[in-house]
């Protein structure tokens, strides 16, 4: 009987946890990098849902009924933008009924306008691939880019939830000491990379190329989106034999056979990098994320 | 250029003139001079500026051309607009669709067997090839509180037709959403699903049979979406019913109701789902349509009454780690059942006999559509359909035989689709479709095979789940 109240209470205790946590700022992020970026601003006061992992094409995500309810309950959403998501968040946010994620709305947060784009397309034309007008929104892998965001989104979370915006700011400076220390530490391991020339699968890994100044000497693809055809590859084989790049770059979620291929054929080493946070063992949070792609680059440099 | 450069040299003539009046000869000179001097320093610096200007369009032309990546200054915040919809201008869009169509029996005369023909655009088409709907949509919101959409189809018969236009709000609060205007019906799980994003190349046959294509009425939707994390979704509907198998009648008031609820959620990262059920409820008056007597003689006949509508859908989508670029899994089916009771009335152009009929009957089909690699899909679809047996009371009091109804002979509808199609990008799907087709009301079967394209310009459209 005793046990019996004993675990009456217990559950109502549990109960009681349930609106303190209801209480906290739920946070709709589309990619694992900005959920886990969410997280590290805003600890215990957000409630973050991840809408992809790492292993997806965040470009190619259905608008699944899980995701919709998700986005009704939402406070705010963090999406790259850039047109990244185009294919779905539209959807969840059309379908969600809540008005606080509205584009425009202080609930709905873009990545992309806060930051320099690369590749900006001069000629906007889709024979030339799936390009996106504002440039590529694969910001990511440049960690400068993150403590941009960082800032950004600090102030976004204490302008939605005024009264942990001290936890906010205090929290975002933390991690902006230790995220530049980090940045240092990363660009000075990285050194040995400067100048290293490599393949890259998709146009995705171009900001930590830019950002670790590694020298791209072709993409895998083609063509943004496009996938290569075997003419394609042979055509690299013949360009790259001579010069072959020391690294061929691929990513958790690609299909590796086409970088597998061309690596048998040219004698460079694949290196299967997380991409986002949880594209690997090691890549649990943004820190790890950071030192196991320079590690990985690191190790088949060796 | 030349222009610009004499009207600087005009607007320092005109500066320099008014001081000038009654001055010696020698300063005229001098200032001639003066003006000669700035001339020439304004012809360097303009010559300078273009060929920088040159020098940088073609810079940008070779960035453009080898895709190299330039070196910008490190990341800054440069704030710029978060809407990419270019300067409140609608999102346009444009779907291009055609095919051909081999049938091996006359397409002219495909009817549903057993079942009252709906006057919708159903069959396999016409033979050969033929262009389809051609597809125009416009999107954009309208102001904070309201969204508005445009689509309307240009049929290869030169027509315009209003898909859907309507408006949709923003801003209700607990998770309401209102829309207004002509759409889609949100019942089962395909009938909101434009004709460009359907696996095959047609509608399963219960819609085609049931609804005649797809079901729209000019009217109101609301939907209410729960605050849980199980995708919870309640919807209502009314309208003026113009639609098979309603009929508009000269009534104020709703003429046409339907109630949906879908459910759904993920099962891990790899597999999602949804299902739902739906009800619509509704009366058709006259709703006349073309049949054959038993001599073959072309007839009219028509129904009045209430004809109600029960549909549940489910889908399932499955990709290893969600990553549907891959590889995904899709099988989907749905089941309806309608009840229509009230009078038919034969030849009403004739004899116009009237009197009671009741009819159950009931369809259902499965489909699976599997991605085995980037950009390829395969598909599988089976029909069926069950007539059941229409109560006749005209044919049971004696005064027909049930020969006068051959379209509504009980039968047993059936049919087989094997789709494959190729996906090159988001934007083009090019698809090849055969049909065993076992529907017609002639009770042969029909061997359809079609080729289809679809072409999608503009705006990055994104679909519903």
């Amino acid at each position: 009987m005793i046990r019996f109240i004993r675990s009456i209470l217990v559950l109502l205790l549990c109960a009681a946890a349930i609106p303190a946590n209801a209480a906290a700022l739920k946070v709709l992020a589309t990619t694992a990098d900005w959920g886990a970026l969410v997280k590290e601003l805003g600890g215990d006061r957000v409630n973050v849902y991840t809408a992809t992992s790492a292993l997806q094409d965040v470009h190619r995500v259905d608008a699944k009924p899980s995701l919709v309810a998700r986005a009704r309950s939402a406070d705010l959403v963090v999406a790259t933008g850039a047109e990244l998501e185009i294919g779905w968040l539209p959807v969840l946010i059309q379908e969600s009924g809540n008005s606080r994620i509205q584009p425009g709305s202080p609930g709905y947060f873009e990545v992309a306008p806060q930051l320099h784009l690369l590749e900006v397309p001069s000629k906007l034309d889709r024979s030339l691939g799936d390009i996106h007008p504002q440039g590529n929104p694969h910001v990511q892998l440049d960690a400068r880019n993150i403590a941009v965001v960082a800032k950004a989104l600090t102030q976004r979370l204490a302008a939605l939830d005024p009264s942990g915006a001290q936890v906010y700011t205090q929290r975002g400076q933390d991690f902006d000491t230790r995220w530049q220390a980090a940045i240092q530490r990363w660009e000075a391991k990285a050194a040995p990379l400067k100048g290293v020339q490599v393949v890259i699968m998709h146009r995705d890994q171009v900001y930590l190329c830019h950002w670790l100044g590694l020298q791209e000497l072709a993409a895998i693809e083609p063509k943004p989106g496009v996938p290569p055809t075997a003419a394609y590859l042979a055509q690299l084989v013949n360009k790259l034999s001579a010069n072959p790049p020391r690294i061929i770059m691929a990513n958790a979620y690609n299909d590796p056979k086409a970088a597998k291929w061309l690596g048998e054929r040219i004698h460079a080493p694949v290196v299967i990098l997380p991409f986002s946070v949880g594209g690997s063992a090691e890549a649990k949070d943004l820190f790890g994320l950071f030192d196991d792609t320079i590690n990985k680059l690191l190790a088949v440099l060796k | 250029m030349t222009s610009s450069k004499l009207v600087t040299a005009l607007m320092a003539l005109g500066c320099t003139m008014v001081p000038a009046i009654g001055q010696t000869a020698d300063d005229i000179a001098s200032l001639r001079q003066e003006l000669q001097a700035l001339k020439n320093d304004y012809a360097t610096k303009v010559g300078a500026l273009e060929a920088r200007i040159q020098q940088l369009e073609t810079t940008a032309a070779a960035a453009a051309v080898t895709q190299e990546i330039p070196q910008p200054p490190p990341p800054a915040p440069t704030p710029r607009s978060a809407s990419s919809a270019s300067a409140f201008n609608p999102s346009i869009s444009a779907i291009l669709a055609g095919g051909y169509v081999n049938t091996s029996r006359d397409p002219g005369n495909w009817a549903i067997g057993g079942f009252i023909p709906s006057g919708g655009e159903v069959g396999p088409g016409e033979r050969s090839f033929s262009l389809g709907e051609s597809e125009l949509a416009l999107s954009a919101n309208v102001d904070p509180y309201f969204s508005a959409t445009l689509i309307a189809a240009l049929s290869a018969e030169d027509e315009i037709g209003i898909e859907e236009a309507f408006f949709r709000t923003l801003a209700l609060p607990r998770g309401f959403t209102a829309k207004g205007g002509r759409f889609f019906s949100g019942l089962g799980y395909l009938n909101e699903v434009h004709a460009h994003a359907w696996d095959f190349t047609d509608q399963p046959l219960i819609y085609q049979a049931f609804f005649g294509g797809q079901f729209k009425q000019d009217g109101l939707q609301v939907k209410w979406l729960a605050p849980t994390d199980l995708f919870i979704e309640l919807g209502a509907e009314a309208g003026n019913g113009d639609a098979f198998p309603a009929t508009r009648r000269n009534r104020n008031g709703l003429n046409s109701t339907t109630l949906f609820a879908h459910v759904g959620g993920d099962i891990g990262y790899s597999t999602s789902w949804r299902a739902g059920a739906s009800w619509i409820d509704q009366r058709a008056e006259d709703r006349s349509f073309e049949t054959e007597d038993e001599l073959g003689q072309p007839v009219i006949d028509a129904f009045t009454g209430k004809s109600q509508t029960w549909a549940v859908d489910a889908v399932l989508k499955w990709a290893p780690n969600g990553n549907s670029a891959r590889r995904q899994l899709k099988i989907q089916g749905e089941y309806m059942y309608r009840r229509e009771d009230g009078q038919l009335a034969y030849d009403t152009a004739g004899l116009g006999l009237s009197d009671a009929y009741r009819s159950r009957q009931s369809g259902w089909y499965l489909q699976g559509v599997y991605q085995f690699m980037p950009r390829w899909r395969v598909g599988l679809r089976y029909d069926a359909l069950d007539s059941g047996t229409s109560k006749i009371a005209l044919v049971t009091a004696g005064l027909l035989s049930s020969d006068a109804f051959p379209a509504l002979r009980s039968v047993d509808p059936e049919r087989v689709s094997l789709m494959l199609d190729w996906n090159p990008s988001e934007f083009t799907r090019l698809r090849a479709q055969y049909d065993w087709d076992d529907a017609r009301a002639d009770g042969t079967r029909d061997r359809v095979f079609r080729l289809q394209y679809l072409y999608g310009i503009g705006a990055h459209g994104a679909h519903k789940y």
